[in-house]
């Protein structure tokens, strides 16, 4: 299995470079001078449905909108279903206990203040393909 | 050292806290063990690729790939914590399109300027670029080449830069990106204090009662120093965030007192603030009379712009920086005008937060934090507005110890530890020496055992100016590595692409992608980039970071050091300094720039068998010595006795960075206090040690306006930014799909009412139109930003977009950093 990966990265490296020897091109596609384009409507948060991790220190993506929701002094609306004491009845994921910890490792029973601003690592996606693939391979042995 | 099972169950086995601490490791237990896994991944630590926060991540390796990243628990800055771009720095050595081959545009086989990219070999691509820089040095001399750098490039490859560019081709043609980023927070701390680079620490965002950003979105920028700043202001009684910007951003969203002022008046603001001290009887007049002299700056200095621009030619004292001594009463009287009524009318924020805000400054009793990034140091009065906010701590005496701390963000992840530390730009030698002291070029000279004379001593063509030249067709070969200045550089429509696609010119761009500013070049070199290559970095806060090389890098792709050191490699003294020069160093003759710039004796100093075993290191076997061990201590060399001290090589491989100077073996957490900083005489209390009297400077600045300002055509301040998802050019982000679903393309941030003048809507594509040329995109009314009526915001990510086809290059004349925050803009349907 794990040499299937190396010679499956392997290849995938190689023919990158064949391909782009052959058709070099910036993320832009047009030449710098030539007018912008902008190919894409606004299609923010369109991805819906949970998200595998590439591996497991990555921060879960958000399958849902967050567009509306407040997050300041005086409020977290995230915590409103993903805190440890909503989460069960809001039928949705608990945070990550390390959320939990201060930055001295001391157990809290509220959201570390380190973690307060979630959509610092929690992002939701739209619904649009990479502009370049990348070949990135995760590793599930860790 | 690897953090690998076995070498883990081991250390654990033994419980030696001395071999832990010798193999920089500490072993406490904790989560993050829990985290660090499966027998078959190496982990080992290395800086995050991105800002200059600094924060430490372990990088999980597995069969020659990078296949985990992780925030890393031991890491003081971050303490296991990352950001969305620092939780996805695995995959952005893994864009499909890296560049794995030399690119040459070229038609029937040879060089041509109109041709198209074809692969070469890195022999080929050497002889075209050094046949093209041999013609320019032999007809235009050492002005006609240059290098436009990085703060990203490692310590290292800054250092063999400069080297290369001032001593190898005796052309101080060199300057980094760092000079859009940070020349103005230079500039303010050479004016100030004499030697860069912020007095405080990052420990200040635990210690401190009161946080006040100026221009600084940190929320986006810096996410995991907010997340100190947020947990002190969440657990801390009575403490306040105060947060100043052009238009209301998601730091607003931790403000106690949120201020959206017109772009510009922070200069009055900050006047105001001095104003208020002195008028509540609050200046520490003990401090003030022990530590502090005061100045003032000469006024009318123009905008950076050509010499033949008009606003050039109206300005009394183009450029000046010169300082006059004032007395306290005179720089009383200097302030007197900025009273609370007339600032709130200028600056457009309510009386009540200004007075607020300026309260926090003047009570003793409360520590205060200044943070502040590309509002400050992105200002046509950039140099002064740094100082202005050093006025503000100086009167006080809130500066120099823990909480009291007026400090500095940096942008890039080394535009501290490289751009500045090692001086890569025109005017700057390491360690704070500079081209046009005759004293600190015979120092580099003897370090460097170079003959007298051998490094110019007039300043080189910086950041702006460079392009200017490119267009004009004065500099002729040039060389570009770790940015992407095409889509990064003000104006790119008049004086960037012009420029690199002038005939005249022969431009190289290293870089590990096809990015904008590669496709704008004659020769593309592809580049390893962060873990192929063992590395330095410097952070904000002076803390100096190394990592070892994990991966290889793809096909053919070179480091930045390989490149410089091999081209080094083609030419012989005689063709880069001349034949008379040579002629008054006779034992150099017929040498190559190698042999007199790496093979001296330091740099090729320590064998291969100093290299960690079991870690790649391409670039050590390529030369046949530990290369970067020998750069770093002979760069190390300037700095030791001269208040920029840096541990001996090994030790940084083992700590999660230190702070300098480091001195004895210890770091210094707040420069300038005695007990603090070894540097400080015993009994002093304080010592400004950068100018001869050990005092800091107050330096009066007063509010001038920008030089261009919305009118009736031209309506609307456009400003220009970041988004936290990207970095900025996107040239890494973009190619990890996570990062650009998270906010796939630029949009132009603007105030509904605006929009509905203007009879279009939310979501529209439009085009945005200032005096140098037009770019298309949507308007966004809603989301994370929210600006006021007359400005509109757009970050510059987009390689789509190109958003500096529109910004102007006026600079701030001291510092010559753009302002990318102002300018004039019109936005129709499109």
């Amino acid at each position: 299995m794990k040499k299937t990966i190396v010679l499956v990265a392997a290849l995938l490296t190689a023919l990158g470079s064949i391909t782009l020897a052959q058709e070099l091109r910036d993320l832009r596609g047009t030449p710098p001078d030539a007018p912008s384009v902008v190919n894409m409507s606004l299609q923010w948060e369109g991805r819906e449905g949970r998200m595998v991790r590439n591996y497991r220190q990555q921060p879960p993506l958000i399958p849902h909108s967050i567009t509306q929701y407040q997050i300041d002094l005086r409020t977290n609306q995230c915590l409103s279903c993903h805190d440890w004491t909503k989460a069960g009845e809001r039928n949705a994921p608990t945070l990550s206990m390390t959320h939990y910890l201060d930055r001295e490792g001391n157990e809290l029973d509220h959201i570390a203040g380190t973690r307060y601003f979630c959509n610092q690592c929690h992002v939701p996606q739209a619904d649009t393909p990479p502009l370049v693939e990348n070949v990135f391979v995760p590793s599930h042995g860790n | 050292m690897t953090i690998s099972e076995s070498r883990r169950t081991f250390l654990k086995a033994t419980a030696a806290a001395a071999t832990a601490s010798t193999a920089g490791l500490s072993l406490t237990p904790g989560p993050a063990d829990a985290q660090v896994g499966g027998p078959d991944i190496r982990w080992d630590k290395a800086p995050c690729r991105f800002c200059g926060t600094g924060c430490t991540v372990l990088v999980g390796t597995k069969d020659g790939r990078v296949v985990a990243t992780q925030g890393d628990p031991q890491a003081e800055v971050n303490r296991g914590l990352n950001c969305v771009k620092g939780y996805f720095l695995s995959k952005i050595m893994y864009g499909k399109d890296r560049l794995t081959q030399p690119l040459l545009r070229m038609r029937d086989g040879e060089y041509a300027k109109d041709g198209d990219f074809e692969p070469i070999s890195w022999d080929q691509a050497f002889d075209i670029m050094a046949e093209k820089w041999k013609e320019t040095l032999s007809s235009k001399g050492p002005e006609g080449v240059g290098m436009f750098g990085s703060g990203q490039w490692t310590v290292w490859e800054g250092y063999a830069a400069s080297k290369l560019m001032k001593a190898g081709f005796r052309s101080n043609n060199i300057d980094p990106n760092a000079r859009h980023c940070m020349a103005s927070a230079v500039m303010g701390f050479m004016r100030s204090f004499g030697v860069d680079e912020p007095m405080g620490c990052y420990d200040d965002l635990e210690a401190a009662d009161t946080f006040v950003l100026w221009g600084s979105n940190m929320a986006e920028m810096h996410p995991i120093l907010w997340s100190r700043l947020t947990d002190t202001r969440l657990t801390k009684k009575d403490c306040q965030v105060h947060v100043l910007s052009t238009f209301e951003h998601r730091s607003f969203e931790l403000a106690d007192n949120g201020m959206v002022f017109t772009p510009q008046t922070d200069l009055a603001i900050l006047n105001y603030i001095a104003n208020h001290i002195i008028q509540t009887g609050s200046v520490d007049e003990e401090f003030l009379s022990k530590h502090v002299n005061i100045t003032k700056t000469a006024q009318d200095i123009g905008y950076g712009l050509r010499d033949e621009h008009p606003l050039q030619l109206a300005a009394a004292n183009p450029n000046s920086g010169e300082l006059t001594p004032i007395s306290f009463n005179e720089y009383a009287e200097s302030v007197k005008p900025y009273t609370l009524d007339y600032t709130a009318e200028l600056s457009g924020v309510p009386a009540e937060k200004l007075e607020k805000l300026a309260q926090q400054y003047a009570d003793p009793d409360r520590k205060v934090m200044s943070l502040w990034t590309m509002g400050f140091n992105q200002h046509t009065r950039g140099s002064w507005v740094n100082s202005l906010m050093y006025n503000v701590h100086l009167l006080t005496g809130k500066i120099s110890e823990p909480g009291n701390s007026p400090f500095s963000l940096t942008g890039q992840p080394s535009a501290c530890g490289t751009a500045r530390e090692v001086g890569t730009f025109a005017h700057r030698l390491p360690a704070d020496y500079v081209v046009t002291n005759p004293e600190h070029r015979a120092k580099a000279e003897k370090i460097w055992k170079l003959p007298e004379g051998t490094i110019p001593d007039k300043v080189g063509f910086h950041a702006v100016q460079q392009n200017r030249m490119l267009n004009d067709g004065v500099l002729n070969a040039y060389w570009v590595q770790c940015n992407n200045n095409m889509q990064a550089a003000p104006n790119m429509n008049e004086e960037g692409w012009p420029g690199y696609r002038n005939p005249d010119n022969f431009v190289t761009v290293s870089d590990p992608y096809p990015t904008v500013t590669a496709m704008s070049a004659d020769l593309i070199l592809p580049t390893a980039m962060w873990v192929e290559k063992e590395g330095c970095y410097g952070n904000a806060e002076r803390r100096t970071q190394m990592w070892r090389q994990q991966v290889h890098a793809p096909g053919e792709a070179k480091s930045d050091l390989w490149q410089l050191m091999e081209f080094s490699k083609r030419f012989t003294v005689e063709e880069a300094w001349g034949e008379d020069f040579v002629a008054t160093a006779p034992d150099m003759a017929g040498k190559t720039l190698y042999d007199v710039l790496f093979n001296n004796g330091n740099v090729d100093k320590f064998p291969l068998s100093e290299i960690q075993h079991g870690h790649p290191n391409d670039d050590a076997n390529h030369f046949g010595f530990y290369v970067q061990k020998g750069l770093f201590e002979e760069y190390a060399e300037f700095g030791r006795g001269h208040g920029h001290d840096l541990a001996p090589f090994e030790r940084y491989h083992e700590e999660r960075g230190l702070r300098w100077p480091v001195v004895d073996g210890k770091e210094t957490r707040w420069r300038y206090r005695e007990g603090h900083d070894p540097y400080v005489e015993a009994g002093s209390e304080l010592q400004f040690y950068g100018f001869p009297d050990k005092k800091a400077k107050i330096i009066f600045a007063p509010y001038e306006a920008p030089p261009e300002v919305p009118d009736e055509e031209y309506d609307l301040w456009f400003c220009t930014g970041r988004v936290l998802e990207h970095w900025h050019s996107g040239s890494m982000t973009r190619r990890v799909p996570e990062l650009h679903r998270s906010f796939p393309l630029a949009v132009l941030y603007m105030h509904p009412d605006d929009v509905a003048d203007r009879d279009l809507r939310h979501g529209q594509e439009i085009k945005i139109k200032t005096r140098r040329g037009e770019v298309t995109s949507r308007i966004m009314t809603k989301g994370r930003n929210k600006v006021p009526r007359g400005l509109v915001f757009m970050p510059w990510f987009d390689e789509g977009q190109l958003t500096n086809k529109l910004t102007l290059d006026a600079t701030c004349p001291l510092s010559k950093q753009t302002d990318f925050k102002k300018c004039a803009c019109k936005v129709e349907r499109a």
